[in-house]
């Protein structure tokens, strides 16, 4: 056993780092703070990030040359992610679009299409989004009410998506649409790639607990989409969907700050009722938990590198990554807080300890236990897919779409 | 980057877990647990002709010498099938703390023996309701002779040697017992698991040698073995958790209740996904320290910890809720899930509560990284 990096992967992560050296701030250096995550002045810096990155050919590090990617590795992928994870760069604009949204163009787009679209969303001149989630369709996504209508060359859209990040400041989306109600659920649906700026699309936003609005609602009335825009069969929209979904692993996965040095280091500098926090036995558990669990994710994702780097698939170990980190995150919000005593209320960056971390963490944290599916929806599929349990019983199976009892 | 075990240690993994299967090694838990042996002699001989116990002990004394990273691949097996042998005590503890701290002399007498399975070795350190830890040791040493009582000590009603923590001139350190050389009085003790036999040993000026080149070695060579210790421990740990949530998952899939599968409920499917995840991460911090014993890394007291902390977390998780995926089964003296429960919880205090080593784990990270300005 080992840590180093072969000597390919020695010499990739070096390039790596002496462009983000030259190209970034290292996290803690001065001056090194960026918007916070869903504010809308991060997107004009994103967009100058994306494009540097591209010119200095970082950009779809595992997608095919000709239509502007690298031609690299999972592994080469992997050790970018780690090392920019160091620095202060603009993040939550270009992850959707490029970790989900063009992996499946690539997989089903045409030709013509595949040269038009790739190379500007990796150049970051042309943002993406996913509208596959309605109101009535969160975990049971299959389930989406949206219609598509055939009017000649044309689809015709009506309904309504929700939750869909960056829909505001997105040029184009993926849509997972109702093609025909009158046969099961997941027979029906088809998939397709639309320009946002499409006349009777209207977005607006949605407030969050946090303040912010990064995601939205987004209403179609009689939007036209062209049938070559369509990826996949009419009908088999639930396969291409599944690519989709399949790439949101490595979209999302580990959540920002506050995790375990943040925490040991508040602790490390609080006075309490009976001396320092970090001497107090109740403290030390709960640090000690963390610890475990942060180092044991980790190690986890060392367990995945080494199946990469050896060429092969990673086992499902990485399933437990999301769930845990969330939770996590969560909870050291909530105990950063309460080791501040009344103070802990405070939100305000100037006030608070860490530029309010721990305040601010509270309010984003359960979007990590939802977003990317929800803690319960990973444990059934932790449950079915790793360890073979049935899946439950669904009364909806087998029954036209049309026929399938709904709530309000 | 090549965090994960090896072909050959996959291979040596595959044979342990055959032949254990082979040897019905659950099954002789059950018999010992009922029956009045201390532990699976048959057994016990089998895994000494395989020459187990001397994984980790140099050829020079007797050992096969493959190394501490296949000690841990055994470990887990043994954990998994629950053997009831004096393994733990005999290899990851006396042997171990031979190798640590033992002379030239006391290693070229007792490791060719332990490594053998000819030899039954123990470790003793407790000494009744107290923590096992520096300030609470009485146990000393004094012109060669030891006075004292140490229990509970696993398998220290059968070994033939003891590795003792006791007080010498200054701070408690490691001390050989020939426990056949007279001036000891062993008891057997009742534990909670009847598969693995414990003893009081009450000492009254046995002859004892110390290790750690004549001074004990200190603390910190009491803490050396404990750690290493921790690391194979804590394979043992997850084997067992993994043992049992194969058994709970085999059961759901087989059990029905309202028409279907109780595993099809999300009930027991979440349970088990909780039991999966926290193996997962006791697999990852158990293997991180079994990269740390095999090279002797800075970072063993960190890495054991946390595979210790993490490993008594998934298997008394695992024991528990396997019980509970059982329902009124599960409880049952026929089958097998107390026998899961009753070592989960015999491990989890073998080397030193959780508690007790959670606390370990911050006051090592807190020496490791230097304080940061005031938040």
């Amino acid at each position: 056993m080992d840590f180093t990096d072969t000597k390919e992967e020695a010499e990739y992560r070096a390039r790596v780092r002496d462009w983000l050296d030259r190209n970034a701030k290292k996290k803690g250096e001065a001056g090194a703070a960026a918007p916070k995550y869903g504010h809308d002045d991060l997107v004009p810096l994103a967009r100058e990030w994306q494009a540097k990155k591209y010119e200095a050919g970082f950009a779809g590090i595992t997608m095919p040359v000709e239509y502007g990617g690298q031609g690299g590795t999972q592994m080469q992928q992997v050790i970018y992610n780690q090392e920019e994870a160091r620095y202060v760069v603009p993040r939550g604009v270009y992850e959707i679009g490029l970790g989900m949204c063009i992996p499946t163009m690539l997989a089903y787009a045409t030709e013509e299409q595949k040269q038009r679209y790739v190379r500007p969303a990796l150049r970051g001149e042309e943002i993406w989004c996913q509208l596959f989630s309605e109101p009535a369709a969160g975990s049971d996504v299959a389930a989406v009410r949206t219609r598509a209508v055939r009017d000649g060359d044309d689809w015709i859209i009506n309904g309504q998506k929700i939750w869909t990040s960056g829909a505001h400041f997105s040029d184009f989306g993926v849509i997972v649409l109702r093609t025909d109600p009158s046969v099961p659920k997941h027979k029906g649906l088809s998939y397709f790639f639309l320009d946002m700026h499409s006349p009777g699309i209207e977005v607006r936003r949605i407030k969050q607990i946090a303040g912010i609005s990064n995601f939205n609602e987004v209403f179609f009335t009689d939007v036209r989409v062209p049938d070559s825009q369509r990826l996949g069969e009419v009908g088999g929209g639930w396969k291409v969907a599944l690519t989709t979904l399949m790439n949101e692993r490595y979209a999302v996965g580990h959540r920002p700050p506050p995790d375990f040095d943040e925490i040991f280091e508040l602790a490390r500098n609080l006075e309490l009722e009976d001396g320092p926090a970090i001497r107090n036995a109740l403290v030390r558990e709960r640090l000690a938990d963390w610890y475990c669990q942060q180092q044991g994710l980790r190690l986890t994702h060392f367990r995945t590198m080494t199946a990469l780097s050896k060429g092969q698939t990673p086992g499902p170990e990485n399933s437990i990554t999301k769930i845990i980190s969330a939770n996590k995150q969560q909870e050291i919000a909530a105990f950063g807080m309460d080791l501040l005593e009344q103070a802990g209320v405070i939100h305000d960056d100037e006030r608070s300890p860490m530029r309010a971390m721990f305040q601010e963490a509270l309010l984003m944290s359960p979007s990590g236990r939802v977003a990317g599916g929800t803690d319960e929806i990973l444990r059934n599929i932790i449950a079915e897919r790793v360890l073979g349990l049935p899946q439950d019983p669904r009364v909806d199976k087998d029954v036209p779409y049309d026929k399938v009892p709904t709530g309000r | 980057m090549n965090f994960d075990f090896s072909d050959d240690q996959r291979m040596l993994r595959d044979q342990a877990a055959r032949f254990l299967d082979q040897r019905g090694a659950l099954g002789a838990a059950r018999k010992v647990l009922e029956g009045e042996a201390p532990y699976d002699e048959s057994l016990w001989k089998g895994i000494g002709e395989l020459g187990w116990a001397g994984t980790a002990i140099p050829e020079a004394y007797g050992g096969s010498g493959l190394g501490r990273i296949e000690l841990c691949v055994i470990a887990e097996e043994l954990g998994r099938s629950l053997a009831p042998t004096p393994f733990s005590s005999s290899v990851y503890l006396a042997a171990e703390a031979l190798l640590e701290a033992g002379s030239e002399e006391q290693k070229k007498a007792w490791l060719p023996k332990l490594a053998e399975g000819k030899a039954i070795g123990c470790f003793g350190l407790g000494e009744g309701i107290a923590p096992p830890t520096a300030r609470h040791i009485r146990a000393s040493v004094s012109g060669g002779k030891l006075t004292g009582t140490k229990a509970p000590v696993a398998d220290g009603d059968v070994a033939d040697v003891a590795v003792v923590v006791a007080r010498g001139a200054g701070e408690p350190g490691l001390y050989l017992v020939d426990l056949t050389a007279g001036g000891v009085t062993r008891t057997t003790l009742d534990t909670v698991d009847p598969s693995r036999s414990h003893a009081e040993l009450a000492f009254d000026g046995a002859p004892a040698e110390p290790l750690g080149g004549g001074t004990g070695g200190g603390w910190e060579a009491v803490q050396r073995v404990l750690d290493r210790a921790a690391v194979l421990f804590a394979f043992e740990q997850v084997g067992g958790a993994q043992a049992a949530l194969d058994m709970a998952k085999d059961y759901a899939l087989n059990r029905y209740a309202f028409g279907r599968p109780i595993g099809s409920y999300q009930g027991i499917k979440h349970k088990l996904a909780d039991m999966y995840m926290k193996i997962e991460l006791a697999r990852a911090n158990a293997l991180y320290g079994a990269w740390a014993i095999g090279c002797d890394a800075p970072e063993l007291p960190v890495a054991a910890a946390a595979a210790r902390i993490s490993a008594t977390d998934a298997s008394w998780f695992a024991a528990k809720e396997n019980i509970q995926t059982h329902g009124g089964m599960g409880f049952t003296w026929e089958l097998d899930c107390h026998l899961f429960y009753r070592r989960a919880k015999l491990l989890a205090l073998n080397l030193g509560s959780e508690r007790l080593w959670k606390d370990r784990l911050v006051s090592l990270l807190e020496t490791q990284n230097a304080p940061k300005q005031a938040a």
